[in-house]
């Protein structure tokens, strides 16, 4: 590493109307560093890096790229700086091969106004060979796992030349495999002198490919470490400012009666006879592999998706749930896995949003109660901790967390007493998680019974009472959360060992 | 906060509006006799029509919708409202047998889509050319004419002073405003064009308001029908042709995205003006109507060519 910085942001400042994202932020890049960008949802990295990239512009402040202050005019002029970025979202078409995507927007063409394919496809496969993948530049985009899609990403980045490459929570889709691989990907660009930004939560995997880190909070700029020198709760007390005793809060509530019974509920070729209870005041975690039949419970539940067998019992009475109506109107609320594209309607405000399944509550006759509706919408917000300028505001422009909480209020509001929480903390960072397990623990501690699926291992221990695990569609067993291991659930989740 | 609020609630409309008040001077500056009373009397019952339909398509495009049958619609629901007249039915169970024709038009069109799973424009695209058949086959192609003063009188006659389709269209936006910002329909609308499957895992009942929705757009041409009816003394099966674009065009131009989600009736209100009163200035002028509608398709491009840049600008 030498000692010119590759790029400096100096004392950058970006307003939105009527909100702060950033303010005098400070970032010096080395050439060929892996620096981590750490921060809460809504605490600035997005808009950092959406400077950089040209999608936004700064307010203030200057940026230097290569000792030569620049002006990123837009998204393009980024890519001619040598900045690339991956998003979480991959901008591919699915439909093209991988040589296609690389070179989409700049195929060359030969004498005859042609595309040249032997050029693409040759150079494509060149860039995929030097990343140390095996993609076949052939192979169609949506024929590729998602850790090789994202590789093509990468070489598209790199076929433009990128000196600079940011990558925002590129682990969160990879297996623990697919992420080695990534890492060993990473490593290789690093010797090549590519400087890489690189924005993740999961705090494990920094000590393992960063070498320095800036935590941003509230906008502002908390400071710049060698990683080697922190530890994973330095890193969260940066990050929140409060010391977090522990990740998870949990707090145990009485166990109530019977909410939910489900009997020997099947749907063909999801789920297989599946049996379970759910008491007030307890959290029943769900875990398993994806692929094994959580989500698809959930939603048989919910009335989203036909069961052909089973019973199901609500509060001791046999109900059928035909529709997420019904089970709305018996109680249920539904915290969907992707909250952006079955949890909110990103067009409408935070009340509305807070308030749709609640609708019915305040009409008469169809004419709702505006003012009866507001105090509601009000009280969820504040109940939760909402960061939101006002009650009007679109939830399109809340950060992920707050997003999040403004799901879970549409079922406070409705005062739904069976909640299924999928992946409920999924994408969000450490403070919103407590925040969310906090909640969780007042609900329960008000007699609500909470279904909680998860794929992180820690959470379902952490938040549970009693943990269920599936396998290919079935419940293989199911066991008080006290006293269970990581390992155990594994075991069962991946049909290991056999039922309790 | 309320101006704040009102911003971003009705900025867009605002816009709209100012766009409106600039033809209006223009148009004024140009030809005195546009900005007279009777002439802007004129132009608001010559708008009526349309702005009453345009109410239907701006809920349809708020749930992402879109209705292509609402001008066949019209010819359908007039014919048979003009043959129940000419056998003698009172005035009133005529007018509700008018609006009946529309609504169950719409509905038709409303369960193709919900229940049949078929894609709006499919589904629209197919009643507009059956109920424009079907006006054809009822009447036999010939027009059906000639009816009595009280009924003539929806469309001839005033209130105050007021052209009484004048009244009945304000009375159409004052209801429809009060259903989309204060109903349970309204929020739901909204909610529908702006994420379905969220709607639904909300509790909406998708189907029933979408189907409900369309059936609202078939009621209002049924009413455009008996405004149309009464004001030609005449009901032809031909009747209503591009009415569904102009409904659209007001619309568009009035800042509903036809993405779904968003949309002001007001701004509908506005749109339907702007081609009014585009097409009224331009008679004034003495446009040959060819160019007329050349102006008026560039007028929608320009609109939503200058939405698009502002919404751009804003975020």
């Amino acid at each position: 590493m030498n000692n010119v910085p590759m790029l400096e942001m100096q004392h950058i400042r970006k307003t939105f109307p009527g909100v702060v994202a950033l303010d005098d932020v400070n970032l010096t890049l080395r050439k060929g560093e892996v620096h981590i960008l750490l921060g809460e949802n809504g605490a600035g990295k997005s808009t950092l890096v959406k400077i950089l990239s040209g999608a936004y512009q700064k307010t203030e402040g200057k940026i230097i790229l290569n000792g030569q202050e620049v002006e990123i005019r837009g998204p393009r002029h980024a890519q001619e700086l040598g900045i690339g970025i991956i998003y979480q979202e991959f901008n591919l078409v699915f439909q093209l091969s991988a040589a296609e995507n690389i070179f989409l927007g700049r195929e060359r063409t030969n004498k005859l106004g042609l595309i040249d394919r032997k050029q693409i496809f040759e150079s494509s496969q060149k860039i995929l060979d030097n990343l140390g993948v095996k993609i076949d530049a052939f192979s169609l985009v949506k024929d590729l796992g998602v850790a090789q899609q994202q590789m093509v990403e990468v070489a598209k980045a790199l076929s433009l030349d990128a000196k600079l490459l940011i990558m925002d929570e590129p682990t969160s889709a990879l297996t623990d495999l697919e992420i080695k691989e990534l890492f060993a990907t990473i490593r290789r660009l690093k010797k090549r002198g590519v400087t890489i930004i690189y924005i993740s939560h999961r705090l494990e995997e920094l000590f393992e490919i960063g070498d320095r880190v800036s935590v941003l909070r509230d906008g502002k700029q908390v400071g710049t470490y060698p990683i080697a020198d922190m530890t994973q709760t330095d890193l969260i007390r940066l990050m929140v400012d409060r010391d977090l005793k522990t990740q998870f809060p949990k707090q145990y509530a009485k166990r109530g009666e019977e909410l939910l019974r489900v009997e020997g509920l099947s749907r063909k070729g999801v789920l297989d006879n599946i049996n379970l209870q759910l008491h007030r005041g307890e959290v029943l975690g769900i875990a398993g592999l994806l692929g094994s039949g959580r989500t698809e419970l959930a939603r048989a539940l919910f009335g989203v998706d036909k069961i052909d067998a089973g019973k199901i019992f609500i509060r001791g009475k046999r109900q059928k749930i035909t529709s997420p109506r019904d089970a709305i109107m018996l109680g249920l609320g539904f915290l969907t896995e992707d909250r952006k594209s079955q949890g909110l309607i990103m067009t409408l405000s935070v009340k509305e949003n807070v308030c749709l399944p609640s609708v019915e509550r305040f009409s008469r006759w169809g004419i709702m109660d505006l003012k009866a509706e507001d105090q509601a919408a009000h009280q969820s917000v504040q109940e939760l901790r909402i960061k939101t300028p006002g009650l009007s505001q679109k939830v399109v422009y809340l950060s992920g967390g707050n997003q999040q909480k403004v799901v879970m209020s549409k079922w406070l509001c409705r005062q739904a007493d069976i909640l299924i929480f999928d992946e409920p903390t999924r994408g969000i960072d450490v403070g919103a998680k407590v925040e969310i397990y906090k909640l969780m623990n007042r609900l329960t501690a008000e007699g609500t019974g909470i279904i909680m699926i998860s794929s992180e291992l820690p959470e379902i221990l952490g938040m549970s009472d009693r943990i269920a695990v599936m396998h290919q569609g079935q419940l293989t067993a199911e066991f008080p959360a006290q006293g269970a291991t990581q390992e155990k659930i594994m075991g069962y989740a991946l049909g290991v060992s056999n039922g309790a | 906060m309320v101006p704040k609020d009102f911003l971003s609630h009705y900025g867009r409309q605002f816009g709209t509006l100012i766009g409106l008040l600039v033809l209006m001077l223009v148009l004024w500056i140009l030809t005195p006799h546009f900005f007279t009373v009777p002439n802007l009397l004129n132009v608001a019952q010559q708008t009526s029509i349309n702005a009453i339909i345009a109410v239907g398509m701006t809920f349809v495009i708020i749930t992402a919708g879109i209705d292509l049958s609402v001008g066949s619609i019209v010819a359908f629901s007039g014919v048979v409202l003009a043959s129940v007249l000419q056998a003698g039915l009172p005035v009133p169970l005529a007018i509700a047998v008018g609006l009946g024709v529309g609504l169950l038009s719409g509905l038709v069109n409303g369960l193709l889509i919900t229940y049949g799973r078929l894609p709006p424009f499919i589904s629209t695209l197919g009643m507009m050319s059956v109920a424009r058949g079907a006006a054809l086959l009822y009447s036999q192609g010939r027009p059906i004419s000639g009816f009595s003063e009280s009924f003539r009188l929806l469309a001839t006659g005033e209130t105050f002073h007021i052209p009484n389709p004048v009244i009945i269209m304000v009375l159409v936006y004052a209801a429809a405003h009060f259903v989309l910002t204060r109903t349970k329909l309204g929020r739901y609308t909204y909610a529908i064009g702006g994420n379905e499957e969220a709607a639904s895992l909300s509790g909406v009942n998708v189907r029933l308001y979408k189907a409900m929705v369309y059936g609202l757009s078939g009621l209002l041409s049924g009413l455009g029908a008996i405004i149309l009816t009464a004001r030609l003394n005449s009901a032809q099966p031909i009747a209503g042709v591009m009415y569904e674009l102009d409904a659209i065009a007001a619309t568009v131009i009035g800042g509903t995205s036809l993405m779904g989600g968003e949309g002001r009736i007001v701004g509908t209100l506005i749109g339907a003006f702007i081609m009014g009163v585009l097409r009224n200035g331009l008679n004034l002028l003495g446009v040959s109507s060819f160019v007329q509608q050349t102006v008026i398709g560039s007028v929608i491009i320009m609109a939503v060519l200058i939405d698009m840049a502002l919404k751009k600008q804003r975020t």
